[in-house]
C-alpha cells in the first residue's frame, strides 16, 4: 500500500493502481474518457489531469495525467489546484468544438458520460467559433446505431473491439482531425461483442439499436437485478422497462462473473419478452375436447377446472425445466410430489449432467468463476465451442492469453496498467490456450494449438495429457506420435502454470470428454498444483435442475405410456426440442390433461389443455444456479399485463386449488410469497439449504424503508395513464422482495442484488460503477456476488475415469452428425428477439470437402436431409476443420428433438441436392 | 487480385520483418506504384496477402498522406506549402497551376493527366519554393516556370 | 576549417560509390573492432568524444546508448534505426549528407550495431526523399557485396544486416516511437515513455533510434579519436554541425561548421545578408518547432549548450529567417497549419488545439480577429505544454507561436485594430459576425 496526498488529504491506496484509478477509488471526482478500468490506461485524452508537487516545499509543480501516473507513496497531487482545473476544463472544450450539441435527440442523453464529465469540468460557454466538422454514418447491422458527429475520438471503442475483444471489423481511419471510427465498408458489426460498445463509447456514437425501436431515457426505466437466462454462464445484467415493455439490457457488473462485459444473445436477445408470441390470458380447452382450441377463460375457472383434473388424476407427472428458476421447479415437485417430478432434459443430457455434477461435488477440484477464467494463465478446451456456447467465457480467455506475458510486463517494471507500453512489450505473445473442437472459429487465432477432431479423439488427447501429467491417471494406447507429442506440449504447459484451467462441457454431447478433462484437472491437483474446472453447460439452471435431483424425461414418459399417469404439467419447457416428434405426439395423446406453464407459444403449448402464461426472468423473482454451481437471484424488473404470474404462483394456486378441500395443506400451496418459496427451495435439498443467503429477503429494510426500483427522476407518474384515468393508480406492491415498483425509498448504500441501477450524483452513465467500488475494477462495496453451492475437499483422491474410447474410425457410409451451435439462434428464447432473428444463419450442415465430394455436395447449396422422420433443409458449408467422416449439424433450436451426436447415412438421408452423377 | 509480379514484390518487401505485418505499409507503396492509387479492392488484396482484415489495412492507408485513396492523374505535381516555400512565394506557384491547369489543390486535370497535391517541407528550403513531380523535385520555382516544368510529364 | 562530413559532398555531383569511398578512408574504421575495440570501448569513446544527437533535442549520444542492455543476457535481437524522416519545415541537412555520401550512413550504422551489439539495422527514411532512397540502396547493395553487411566482419563475430525503409509520409514518423511503430508497419502514433525505445523498442527488442547527422560523426570520431573531435568544434558540445538558412537573405544554402557557430555569422558571413530591401526581424534557428531568435540573441553560439531555455533551443540548426516583407501572423499561421494537419489524432489538445489556433491565425489574416482570439492563442499556447499532451509535437507547435505572441505582439494587434493584415494586399473584408 502506498500513502499519497490528495489536495493536502492523506489517503492509502493501492501503488499498482494508477492516480485516476486511486482517486476515483478514495470516491473523489476526476474526469476522464480514454481509461477505462479492464482496459487500463492509454494517455490519449488527456482529461484526467492533475498537478503533481515533488514534495511539500513545491509550490509550483507540473501537470500530470493521472492515468499515466503510479499511485507511488508519497505521491503529492492536486485535483483542485486552479491550473489544473483549468486545463481539464480545456480540454472538454476542445472536445466539445465539434460534437454535434444534439443531446435532446441523443440516445446517450442522460447517460452519457460526456455530458457528466462537461458538467464535472464546469466547462459552459462555446467559444470555437468555426464550422464543425461532419461526417457520415454507417449501418452497422440489428445491433448498433452509428453516429459519428458525436466522436470525442477517446479511442475506446476501437480498443474495447480490437484488444479486448478480438475484433476486426472496426478500426479508425485517417488523421489529425480527420479522423473515424467505424468499418471499412457498411455492414454489420461481426463481433459477438459489438454491444458492449454502446456502453464503452462515453457519448452518443454507437448506441443500442434495439432500444432506439422504443426509446426510453435512462432516467424513465424501472430496473432492477437480473441474470441473464440465454446461457449457463450467468452473467449478471440490468433490464429496463417503461410502460410494460422491456426496453433493453445493460451489463451489470459482478466481480466474480461478467465484470465489464457481457455477450451480444445477452444484450439483445430480452425482445422475445416484448413479442406478440406471448401468452398473456390463461387458457382452457372448452370442455377440454381436444379437437377445441384453447380460449381465455377467467383464472378461478381454470384453476378450478385444472384443480379437479389434478385431483382426479389417476397419476400427475411434472416435468420440470433448465431455464427455469429453482423455485418454479421446487414449487413443481412440490405440488407434484419428488418422484412424479421429473427433469425435463433427455436421458442422455441427464446422463452428461449427473456426470459433470459427479466431476464437480465429489472431486478434488474447484470449478471456476469467470473471473478465475480470466485469470488462468494456462488453459485447455475440450471439444466445447465457447464463441458460440459461452461466449463470455471465451471473451475470458482472450483475457487470459495475456496472463503469462504480463510476466515480462512485470519484469520490465512497466505497471499492468499501462497498456499501450504494456501492449509493447507483449506484442504478439500469449500465453499457453490449447484448443480442441470440431469447428474453427476466430478465437482459434488465439490458440497456441488447435486440435480438430472427432469427439472421441478429443478426449483421447484429453486422457493422454492427463496420464501425461500424473502418474496414476489411466494412459492411452495407440497414440499417434502427432498427438503424443500434442498431449505433451499441452501437459508440459498446464504443470509450468500457476492457474491452469481445464473447460469442458455438453456441447459436442461427449461423455468422454467431459471425463479426460476431468482427469487432466485431478492429474494436475495430484501434483500440487492449482488447477479449476469449468463445464459449458446447455441453460441457465441446468446445474440447479441437476443438483435437484430426479429422473429425466424419459421416466415421464414411461409413466404416462405405461399408464401410471395421466395428467402432465409442463413448466417451462417445449418438449419438442427434447425428444423425437412422434414420441412427444404419443405422450400427449396418451395424456388425459395437458397442463403448460411458459411464456411463448411453442409446439408444446399448442398441446396444452390448460395453458397458463409465466412470467419471463424480467418479471418474476428467482434463484438460477450457473455452470459453475453459483447460485444467484435475479429480480422482477416490472408487472407484466394480463393474467401473467410466475411460475411457482401458478404452481402454488395449482396445488392450493387441489388441496382446499383438504385439511391442512403443505408444501407449495402454504407458499405466500418469494422468501415462502426460497424457503421451501432450501428444504427441498441439502446442497440448496443456504440459497436464502443469495440475496436479502424481503423484510429487507433500511431506515425502514424498501429500495425503489425507478430513479429519482423517473418522470411523469401521475400521467402515465392520464389518457384512461385521472387519478394516478396505486403502483403495484412487491410482497417478495425489498424491492418497491416506485420511486420513494432508500437510496443509500444497500447489498448488490438490490441496486436498481448503477447512479450517483453527477454520474449518470455506467461509469456511476466506479461510486460502488472501494477499489476500482475491485468488488463492488456490499456484493453479494452468489454462492457457490458447490465446494470441492482438496484433499479428496481422484477417482480415475478409465473409459478411454477408442479411435474415432470413419466408416465408408456413415457419418457421425455433431451437433453445432451458434451465439445467434443456439438458444431457445434469445433467437425469439428480432435483432437476433436478423443475425442467425439458416440451418446448415457443415462437411469436410474431401466427404462433401464423396456425397456429390456442392459448397452452398441447399440439400433436403431425412432424419428421424424430419426432413430438413439445409445449406451445406464445406469446412476444413470438420473431421473427415463427421458432419456439423446446426439447426435452429426450435427446429428439433435431434439428440447428437448420431451416426447417420448421409447419401441415404439427403434426399435433394446432390449433384447429378456423370455417367 | 495481386498480379505474379506485385505479388513477387510485397514477397521481397516483407521477408527481413520478423512478422508479415509489418510489412503493410511497403505493400501500400508497391502496390500503389503499381496501380497509381489504392481502391478498396487493392486494399483488401493487400489484406488477404498479408493476413490482414480490409479494416487492418485501410485504418494504416488513410493515415499516411503519401498513399492515394482517391485515383490520381497519371502525374502528381506536390507543391511544399511550408514555411521556407511560403515565405518565398510558393502561393503564386500554386496560383498559376490553378489558372494554368484549371485544378484546385486534391483535384487531377480533366485529362487524367495531372493531380495537384500540396505537400510538407519537401526538404529544399535553401531552393525554395520547391515542387516534386512524380519523383523529381524542382528547386526555385517561380509562376513562369510552372509551365516549362509541367510540359515535361505527358 | 575540417568539413569531415561533408567534405568529399558535390550537391550537383553524384555521390562516391564504393572503390572511391575506400580510397578516401571509407569503412576504414571497421577495422578497429578486429584491433580490439570492444563495444564498451566504442561507448566510452563516444562519450568522451561529447556527441550530441543532432535530430534537435541534443541529447547525449553516450547516454542514450548507456540504457541499452547489454552482454549475453541482453534481449536479443536489438536494433538500430537511422532517423532519415526529415521532414521538420526549413530543414535539409539530413538530405544533403544522405544523398551526398550515402556509404557514411552504411558505415555509421555498422559502427552504431558494433557499439550496441545490434545485429539489425534500418534506416526510416521519408518518402519525398527519392534521390535518397536510390543512393542508400545501391550503397547497401554495394556493402552486401563487399562483405560489410550481411557476413561477420573480419577478425569478429559480429554481423549486421541492414534494410531500407521507406516511408508513406507524416511528420510524426519523425517522433522516434511514432517512428518505430510506422515501421512496424502501424499508424504512427507516438508511444508512451516510459518504457523508452532502448528497453522496449522495435517489435518489443531493444532499439536505438539515431539521427542520421548524429549517426554520420561516428567513423570519423573512430578514425581520429575523441581529442580531435572536440577540437573541431567551438562549444562544449564536440563536433561540427551542419547549419542551413533559408528564407530572404542573399545566398541560402547549408554549411558544416565547428559547433558553436552565432547565429550572426551563419547570417551576416555564410548567408551573406539579407537581400536588397528586405531587413531581419527574427529567426527561426532550427525548424518549424523552435522559438524565434531576434535581433538580441543573434550572438548566442548555436549549439544545444549555450541557448537559454527560457529563449529557446536550437533544434535542427536549420534556419528560417523572417524579414519585414513578410507578415510573422501569417508566418506563425503557415507554421500550425502544417502542425495541425500533421497531428497523429491520439491526444486532445494537439488534435482539436492545433486546427483550432491555425483558424484563429487565419481570423487574423483576414481581419476578423478580436482581443478575445488573442486571449485563446495565448491559452493554447500556455496549454499545449511538454507533458500537457502525449508528444512533443503540440507543444513544439506552440514554441513559435509563443514567441511570436512576445516579440510580433504589436502586429497581432494591429491585424485587430485594422481589420486586415498589413502585408495583405487584398481588399478589406467585410467584418462579419460568425
Amino acid at each position: 500500500m502506498a500513502s499519497i496526498i490528495v489536495d493536502n488529504q492523506a489517503y492509502t491506496v493501492d501503488e499498482r493502481q494508477n492516480l485516476l484509478a486511486a482517486c476515483l477509488g478514495i470516491g473523489l471526482n476526476l474526469p476522464y474518457f480514454c481509461w477505462h478500468p479492464a482496459m487500463g490506461s492509454v494517455g490519449a485524452c488527456r482529461q484526467c489531469a492533475v498537478k503533481q508537487f515533488k514534495d511539500e516545499h513545491d509550490r509550483c509543480g507540473r501537470l500530470v495525467m493521472a492515468c499515466m501516473t503510479s499511485a507511488s507513496d508519497g505521491t503529492r497531487i492536486s485535483i483542485d489546484d486552479p491550473e489544473a482545473k483549468a486545463f481539464r476544463a480545456s480540454i472538454i472544450e476542445w472536445l466539445m468544438v465539434n460534437h454535434p450539441h444534439d443531446c435532446p435527440v441523443c440516445d446517450e442523453g442522460g447517460e452519457c458520460h460526456l455530458q457528466d464529465m462537461t458538467v464535472m469540468t464546469g466547462h459552459v460557454y462555446r467559444r470555437y467559433r468555426f464550422p464543425k466538422r461532419t461526417y457520415r454514418n454507417q449501418d452497422l447491422g440489428p445491433f448498433i446505431r452509428h453516429e459519428m458527429n458525436r466522436c470525442i475520438q477517446c479511442y475506446r471503442c476501437v480498443r474495447f473491439y480490437r484488444d479486448y475483444a478480438g475484433g476486426r471489423d472496426l478500426n479508425v481511419f485517417g488523421a489529425h482531425d480527420a479522423l473515424y471510427f467505424g468499418r471499412e465498408q457498411d455492414g454489420t458489426l461481426e463481433n459477438e461483442f459489438s454491444g458492449n460498445l454502446v456502453e464503452v463509447c462515453p457519448t452518443g456514437v454507437f448506441t443500442d439499436k434495439t432500444l432506439f425501436h422504443h426509446y426510453t431515457r435512462k432516467w424513465d426505466l424501472q430496473s432492477a437485478q437480473s441474470i441473464c437466462p440465454h446461457c449457463s454462464l450467468g452473467c449478471n445484467t440490468t433490464p429496463g422497462e417503461r410502460y410494460g415493455i422491456l426496453r433493453r439490457i445493460t451489463n451489470r457488473f459482478n466481480s466474480e462473473v461478467n465484470g465489464y462485459f457481457i455477450c451480444d444473445r445477452g444484450r439483445f436477445g430480452y425482445e422475445y419478452v416484448n413479442s406478440d408470441n406471448r401468452i398473456k390470458r390463461a387458457l382452457l380447452r372448452p370442455e377440454l375436447d381436444r379437437t377445441k382450441p384453447a380460449k381465455p377463460e377467467g383464472v378461478p375457472q381454470i384453476l378450478g377446472v385444472a384443480a379437479d383434473r389434478l385431483r382426479r388424476a389417476r397419476g400427475i407427472v411434472g416435468i420440470g425445466s433448465p431455464r427455469a428458476s429453482l423455485e418454479a421447479n421446487v414449487a413443481l415437485r412440490s405440488l407434484v410430489g419428488p418422484h412424479q417430478f421429473f427433469l425435463g432434459i433427455d436421458e442422455y443430457e441427464h446422463k452428461l449432467l449427473s456426470t459433470i455434477l459427479n466431476i464437480l461435488r465429489n472431486g478434488p477440484v474447484p470449478s471456476a468463476s469467470i473471473h478465475d477464467a480470466e485469470q488462468s494463465d494456462a488453459v485447455f478446451v475440450l471439444g466445447e465451442d465457447l464463441l458460440n456456447d459461452a461466449p463470455r467465457l471465451a471473451l475470458a480467455l482472450l483475457q487470459s492469453v495475456r496472463q503469462q506475458p504480463m510476466e515480462r510486463v512485470d519484469e520490465l517494471k512497466i505497471p499492468r496498467w499501462d497498456e499501450v507500453a504494456a501492449r509493447n512489450a507483449v506484442q504478439d505473445r500469449r500465453g499457453p490456450l490449447f484448443v480442441a473442437g470440431y469447428r474453427r472459429t476466430w478465437f482459434h487465432d488465439y490458440a497456441t494449438d488447435s486440435y480438430f477432431a472427432a469427439p472421441d479423439d478429443i478426449a483421447r488427447l484429453g486422457f493422454a495429457v492427463a496420464g501425461t501429467i500424473g502418474a496414476d491417471a489411466p494412459s492411452v494406447p495407440e497414440l499417434t506420435n502427432e498427438v503424443r507429442g500434442l498431449a505433451q506440449r499441452i501437459a508440459d504447459a498446464l504443470t509450468q502454470a500457476r492457474r491452469p484451467l481445464i473447460i469442458a462441457g455438453m456441447g459436442s454431447g461427449s461423455q468422454a470428454t467431459i471425463e479426460a478433462a476431468a482427469n487432466v484437472a485431478w492429474a494436475l491437483r495430484q501434483r500440487g498444483k492449482q488447477p479449476r474446472l469449468s463445464f459449458v453447460l446447455p441453460d441457465c439452471n441446468s446445474l440447479g435442475l441437476a443438483l435437484l435431483g430426479g429422473e429425466s424425461l424419459n421416466g415421464a414418459f414411461d409413466s404416462i405410456s405405461q399408464g401410471k399417469a395421466d395428467t402432465v404439467i409442463v413448466l417451462e419447457n417445449d418438449l419438442y426440442r427434447r425428444a423425437e416428434q412422434a414420441r412427444v405426439d404419443a405422450i400427449f395423446d396418451a395424456a388425459k390433461t395437458v397442463i403448460v406453464i411458459d411464456s411463448l407459444e411453442h409446439r408444446t403449448t399448442a398441446h396444452a389443455d390448460v395453458l397458463l402464461p409465466a412470467a419471463t426472468y424480467s418479471e418474476s423473482d428467482g434463484t438460477l444456479v450457473n455452470q459453475e454451481g453459483r447460485a444467484q437471484r435475479f429480480y422482477r424488473v416490472f408487472v407484466p399485463d394480463g393474467d401473467i404470474t410466475e411460475s411457482w404462483r401458478w404452481a402454488r394456486d395449482l396445488a392450493h386449488a387441489k388441496s382446499q378441500e383438504t385439511e391442512g395443506s403443505t408444501g407449495v400451496a402454504t407458499w405466500r410469497n418469494f422468501d415462502d418459496a426460497v424457503a421451501g427451495t432450501a428444504a427441498a435439498v441439502p446442497e440448496l439449504a443456504r440459497i436464502g443467503e443469495v440475496a436479502p429477503s424481503a423484510d429487507f429494510r433500511v431506515a425502514g424503508q424498501k429500495v425503489p426500483r425507478q430513479p429519482d427522476r423517473y418522470s411523469g407518474r401521475t400521467s402515465l395513464l392520464s389518457h384512461l384515468t385521472v387519478h394516478e393508480p396505486r403502483p403495484p406492491t412487491d410482497p417478495d422482495t425489498p424491492l418497491a415498483f416506485s420511486m420513494e425509498g432508500y437510496r443509500g448504500p444497500i447489498p448488490s442484488p438490490l441496486i436498481p441501477q448503477f447512479w450517483s450524483p453527477g454520474w449518470n452513465s455506467i461509469q456511476a460503477l466506479n461510486k460502488y467500488q472501494d477499489e476500482i475494477g475491485g468488488p463492488l462495496r456490499n456484493e453479494m456476488p452468489g454462492l457457490r453451492l458447490i465446494e470441492p475437499v482438496a484433499t479428496k483422491a481422484p477417482f480415475w475415469f478409465t473409459a478411454v474410447p477408442p479411435p474415432f474410425k470413419s466408416t465408408p457410409h456413415r457419418w457421425l452428425l455433431l451437433p453445432l451451435s451458434a451465439v445467434f439462434g443456439g438458444e431457445e428464447l434469445s433467437c425469439r428477439s428480432q435483432a437476433i432473428a436478423e443475425r442467425m444463419s439458416e440451418p446448415f450442415i457443415s462437411l469436410h470437402p474431401s466427404d462433401g465430394a464423396r456425397l456429390s455436395l456442392e459448397d452452398g447449396r441447399t440439400i433436403e436431409l431425412a432424419l428421424q422422420r424430419t426432413t430438413y433443409r439445409l445449406a451445406v458449408h464445406f469446412d476444413p476443420s470438420i473431421p473427415a467422416g463427421t458432419a456439423g449439424l446446426f439447426l435452429v433450436p426450435d427446429g428439433s428433438g435431434l439428440r447428437l451426436p448420431v451416426w447417420v447415412d448421409l447419401s441415404e438421408a439427403i434426399k435433394t441436392g446432390r449433384k447429378r452423377r456423370v455417367a | 487480385m495481386l498480379t505474379d509480379i506485385e505479388r513477387h514484390e510485397l514477397e521481397a518487401a516483407v521477408k527481413h520483418y520478423p512478422d508479415k505485418r509489418a510489412g503493410a505499409i511497403d505493400a501500400l507503396l508497391i502496390v500503389q506504384r503499381r496501380r497509381g492509387w489504392i481502391s478498396d479492392d487493392s486494399v483488401l488484396d493487400i489484406a488477404q496477402f498479408l493476413g490482414m482484415t480490409g479494416e487492418d489495412v485501410d485504418s494504416i492507408a488513410t493515415f499516411y498522406n503519401l498513399i492515394f485513396r482517391k485515383p490520381v492523374g497519371r502525374h502528381v505535381a506536390f507543391v511544399c506549402d511550408s514555411i521556407s516555400c511560403w515565405i518565398m512565394g510558393y502561393e503564386q506557384v500554386c496560383a498559376r497551376i490553378k489558372e494554368r491547369y484549371e485544378i484546385e489543390p486534391g483535384q487531377t486535370t480533366r485529362d487524367g493527366r495531372l493531380t495537384f497535391l500540396p505537400i510538407a517541407c519537401l526538404g529544399h528550403c535553401e531552393r525554395a519554393p520547391a515542387m516534386m513531380i512524380d519523383q523529381d523535385v524542382y528547386g526555385c520555382v517561380t509562376p513562369d516556370k510552372v509551365e516549362s516544368i509541367v510540359e515535361k510529364y505527358r | 576549417m575540417e568539413r569531415p562530413l561533408t567534405q568529399y559532398i558535390h550537391p550537383d555531383g553524384p555521390p562516391r560509390w564504393l572503390p572511391e569511398y575506400l580510397k578516401g578512408g571509407g569503412y576504414r574504421s571497421l577495422q578497429t573492432f578486429a584491433a580490439g575495440m570492444a563495444p564498451q570501448d566504442l561507448q566510452r569513446l563516444v562519450a568522451e568524444a561529447g556527441l550530441r544527437g543532432r535530430g534537435g533535442a541534443g541529447f547525449p549520444t553516450a547516454n542514450k546508448w548507456s540504457f541499452v542492455p547489454m552482454g549475453s543476457d541482453a534481449p536479443k535481437p536489438k536494433y538500430i534505426v537511422a532517423n532519415a524522416d526529415e521532414m521538420e519545415p526549413g530543414t535539409f541537412k539530413d538530405r544533403v549528407l544522405l544523398e551526398g555520401e550515402p556509404h557514411g550512413l552504411v558505415e555509421s550504422m555498422i559502427i552504431a550495431g558494433y557499439a550496441l551489439e545490434a545485429e539489425v539495422g534500418f534506416i526510416f527514411l521519408r518518402g519525398e526523399y527519392h534521390r535518397s532512397a536510390e543512393r542508400l540502396t545501391q550503397a547497401i547493395a554495394e556493402a552486401y557485396v563487399e562483405g560489410y553487411l550481411g557476413k561477420p566482419l573480419p577478425g569478429t563475430e559480429f554481423r549486421f544486416d541492414l534494410h531500407l525503409h521507406a516511408s508513406a509520409g507524416r511528420y510524426i514518423c519523425g517522433e522516434e516511437t511514432a517512428l518505430l511503430n510506422a515501421l512496424e508497419g502501424k499508424r504512427a502514433i507516438p508511444r508512451a515513455k516510459p518504457p523508452f525505445p532502448q528497453t522496449v523498442g522495435l517489435w518489443g527488442q531493444p532499439t536505438i533510434v539515431q539521427n542520421v547527422e548524429t549517426l554520420y560523426n561516428l567513423p570519423h570520431i573512430v578514425n581520429h579519436g575523441s581529442a580531435w573531435y572536440r577540437g573541431l568544434s567551438r562549444s562544449k558540445d564536440g563536433g561540427t554541425k551542419i547549419y542551413g538558412i533559408s528564407g530572404r537573405v542573399t545566398h541560402p544554402g547549408w554549411w558544416e561548421l565547428p559547433f558553436g557557430t552565432t547565429a550572426r555569422e551563419l547570417l551576416e558571413q555564410h548567408a551573406g545578408g539579407m537581400v536588397n530591401g528586405a531587413s531581419f526581424r527574427g529567426l527561426l534557428p532550427g525548424g518549424a518547432s523552435t522559438a524565434f531568435l531576434t535581433e538580441q540573441q543573434l550572438d548566442l553560439a548555436m549549439d544545444y549548450s549555450s541557448i537559454p531555455p527560457e529563449v529557446g533551443r536550437l533544434g535542427t540548426g536549420t534556419m528560417i529567417v523572417l524579414d519585414d516583407q513578410t507578415c510573422p501572423v501569417g508566418f506563425v499561421l503557415n507554421l500550425e497549419k502544417f502542425f495541425a494537419r500533421e497531428s497523429c489524432g491520439w491526444c486532445t489538445p494537439c488534435r482539436e488545439g492545433l486546427p483550432w489556433v491555425a483558424r484563429i491565425l487565419e481570423s487574423f489574416e483576414e481581419g476578423r480577429a478580436t482581443h478575445d482570439d488573442l486571449a485563446l492563442l495565448e491559452m493554447h499556447a500556455k496549454f499545449l505544454a511538454p507533458g500537457h499532451t502525449f508528444c512533443a509535437l503540440a507543444p513544439g507547435a506552440t514554441a513559435p507561436l509563443q514567441s511570436a505572441l512576445k516579440y510580433f505582439r504589436d502586429d497581432f494587434m494591429q491585424h485587430i485594430s485594422s481589420g486586415s493584415c498589413p502585408w495583405s494586399r487584398k481588399q478589406k473584408r467585410e467584418r462579419v459576425l460568425v
